[in-house]
């Protein structure tokens, strides 16, 4: 089949370095690989165009790159999984960090992240004579985790990170995850203290997108949900966060449904005035037109409320 | 066609226009509604931060309310709806959901797994169908130039939401604006986040999100805006104003809710809509369309 590649191409030593689309018509086998197409015109078309990779087969995590606006890695994407016959596909560098020359980012802001983390084994107690031994049941759920290949795909499209550099990213936090979880390290507490500041595992949206596009399975946003509730656990609970996980769960809990006029309060914290102040124009702007939800007392649970809170009582426990 | 109506907390709270608009638009398109009263909150997926069991359990809950009645689940919310259908997934599973049933049946429950959950926005194109809707379009909008804004759980995680046997949802809300006759703005923001689950966790990363999508839709020449999400509703519409101030030539972009925007198509009163709600009033971009309110 024939297919247009619409590349994003950028050179800051052309005499015009704007970025700019090229649009290159090629041939694919059904087989191809979106890598496949981009290479092909890097040998016979344009050997200008500037492309990363390696292993071709989703190992090395070096093709990371957008085909037609999301983040994935070249080399596992077929061609005819993204386009028909006679159509285009777009492919651009991967967001959220600079590009270096076409479809080639800079990775040193990923590596810091990473670094920021503390990414190694901090073990506490004199050191074993051997390994250290673990039953292997107790790093089972770090499995999943450790098949990250740090392509930077999640990093790519994190809505976070798009309005904050400072946010530490799925990426990292996943790593975070992988040492803060394993049975064997001895920093936990510090890490997640570390964690739990700006920039940290609240500033998540939890929008899945890293989940949507990680190669390899990793789902880096569920991680970041496992390393809040150790935060928690660990009593990390004075940050909006914590709060608004509890209060969030208080008022599912008391009305079967959402006291959203509480659970803003809450979250703010009641004696947090400036705060609650700074809000003060928005509630009064719903007030205004009839949408500002009433609280507790007026706000009314549920028929059956007690249904939910006995299934409350069964398994809240059971955390 | 009926189903059990599940309007979610923000439809029933912060966004009761949602709740007005729908009940007047399905009850035009012969959409009959059983309002699930005692359903309860899906989680929105901060629950199942702490504890993903409890969160199914609720979930599987409000699946069996509706299996009594025998009816589909209608859902108007994009949270409520990915929510749901990641609890669907998950008690898929036949000895996952036994145990979730162990739970229920103390409660006199059991979720037997056939539940379908459903969002308007589906609705319309899979069940009411296309030479329904045109039926009912009057094109009282024909010319209004609207940005489509998802939600995140209406396309993430893909593997829930039925994708695979319909690819066509992904841009259900392209095709409906289409529909009723205004013009699509398309904007790589569509699909990304509203900024509301951090609302009040990081107001200003969530304003800065509020900022980028509303003011590159307005820069691209959208009037106006819809959303089947309430939440990012209640993010772009009723802090618009706050984000406003990032941007010095501001934003002013309506808002509409899915419904809102069927609604006015189908030549239904603003106020039965319940537009007058809406903090960003749509009221110059529907005079730009001759519709008055």
């Amino acid at each position: 089949m024939q297919i247009k590649l619409r590349v994003r191409r950028y050179n800051p030593e052309a005499e015009n370095p704007a970025p700019h689309y090229e649009e290159f018509t090629v041939e694919v086998e059904e087989y191809q690989s979106v890598l496949d197409s981009l290479l092909h015109v890097r040998e016979y078309v344009d050997d200008s165009l500037a492309v990363r990779c390696s292993c071709r087969g989703a190992i090395c995590g070096s093709c990371g790159m957008r085909v037609n606006g999301h983040a994935t890695l070249a080399c596992k994407t077929k061609v005819v999984s993204v386009a028909s016959d006679g159509g285009t596909v777009t492919v651009e560098p991967m967001g959220n960090m600079p590009v270096l020359k076409d479809l080639v980012t800079d990775m040193k802001p990923f590596w810091d992240k990473v670094r920021q983390v503390t990414p190694w084994l901090q073990p506490e107690g004199p050191e074993p004579e051997g390994e250290y031994v673990v039953p292997p049941e107790s790093m089972n759920h770090l499995n999943g985790v450790m098949a990250c290949i740090m392509c930077g795909v999640c990093v790519s499209d994190c809505t976070a990170l798009e309005v904050d550099s400072n946010f530490i990213g799925p990426a990292a936090l996943a790593k975070a995850y992988r040492f803060a979880a394993d049975p064997r390290d001895g920093e936990v507490k510090e890490r997640l203290r570390a964690l739990n500041e700006y920039g940290g595992i609240w500033d998540c949206t939890r929008c899945m997108e890293c989940v949507e596009v990680c190669p390899k399975g990793v789902a880096p946003m569920d991680l970041i949900m496992a390393l809040r509730d150790k935060a928690m656990a660990a009593g990390f609970t004075n940050t909006y966060g914590a709060r608004h996980a509890e209060a969030f769960s208080d008022s599912v809990k008391e009305g079967g449904r959402l006291d959203e006029t509480m659970l803003a309060i809450r979250t703010i914290g009641f004696f947090n005035v400036p705060k609650l102040l700074s809000m003060a124009p928005v509630a009064l702007r719903a007030l205004a037109h009839r949408k500002l939800p009433m609280p507790s007392p007026f706000h009314a649970p549920i028929p059956g409320v007690h249904q939910v809170q006995r299934i409350f009582g069964r398994l809240e426990k059971k955390q | 066609m009926k189903y059990a109506f599940f309007p979610g907390c923000v439809a029933r709270g912060g966004t009761p226009e949602l709740y007005m608009s729908t009940v007047q638009v399905c009850r035009r398109l012969g959409i009959e509604l059983v309002e699930m009263v005692s359903a309860s909150c899906t989680g929105a997926g901060v629950l199942q931060e702490k504890n993903r069991k409890l969160g199914d359990t609720l979930n599987a809950r409000n699946f069996a309310l509706a299996e009594r009645l025998g009816l589909p689940i209608m859902t108007i919310c994009s949270t409520c709806q990915g929510v749901m259908s990641q609890a669907k997934l998950r008690l898929q599973d036949e000895a996952y959901r036994a145990e979730i049933n162990q739970v229920l049946a103390e409660e006199g429950l059991e979720y037997k797994g056939a539940t379908e959950v459903k969002h308007l926005l589906w609705i319309l194109l899979e069940d009411v169908g296309v030479e329904v809707l045109k039926h009912h379009v009057v094109h009282s909008i024909q010319g209004l130039r609207i940005a489509p804004f998802y939600g995140c759980y209406m396309l993430r995680p893909s593997d829930a939401l039925g994708f695979g046997e319909r690819p066509e949802r992904q841009q259900a809300l392209e095709t409906v604006i289409s529909l009723v006759g205004a013009e699509v703005v398309d904007f790589p923001g569509k699909s990304r986040c509203c900024g509301f689950p951090i609302l009040t966790i990081n107001e200003r990363n969530s304003l800065r999100m509020v900022a980028k999508h509303t003011g590159e839709a307005k820069d691209l020449g959208a009037d106006a805006m819809v959303t089947p999400c309430p939440l990012c509703h209640l993010n772009l519409d009723g802090f618009q104003p706050k984000a406003a101030k990032q941007r010095p030539t501001g934003i002013d972009l309506p808002i509409l809710h899915l419904p809102q925007m069927l609604g006015l198509a189908m030549g239904m009163d603003s106020e039965a809509l319940g537009l007058k709600r809406n903090i960003v009033s749509p009221k110059k971009a529907l005079e730009k369309v001759g519709v008055r309110m």
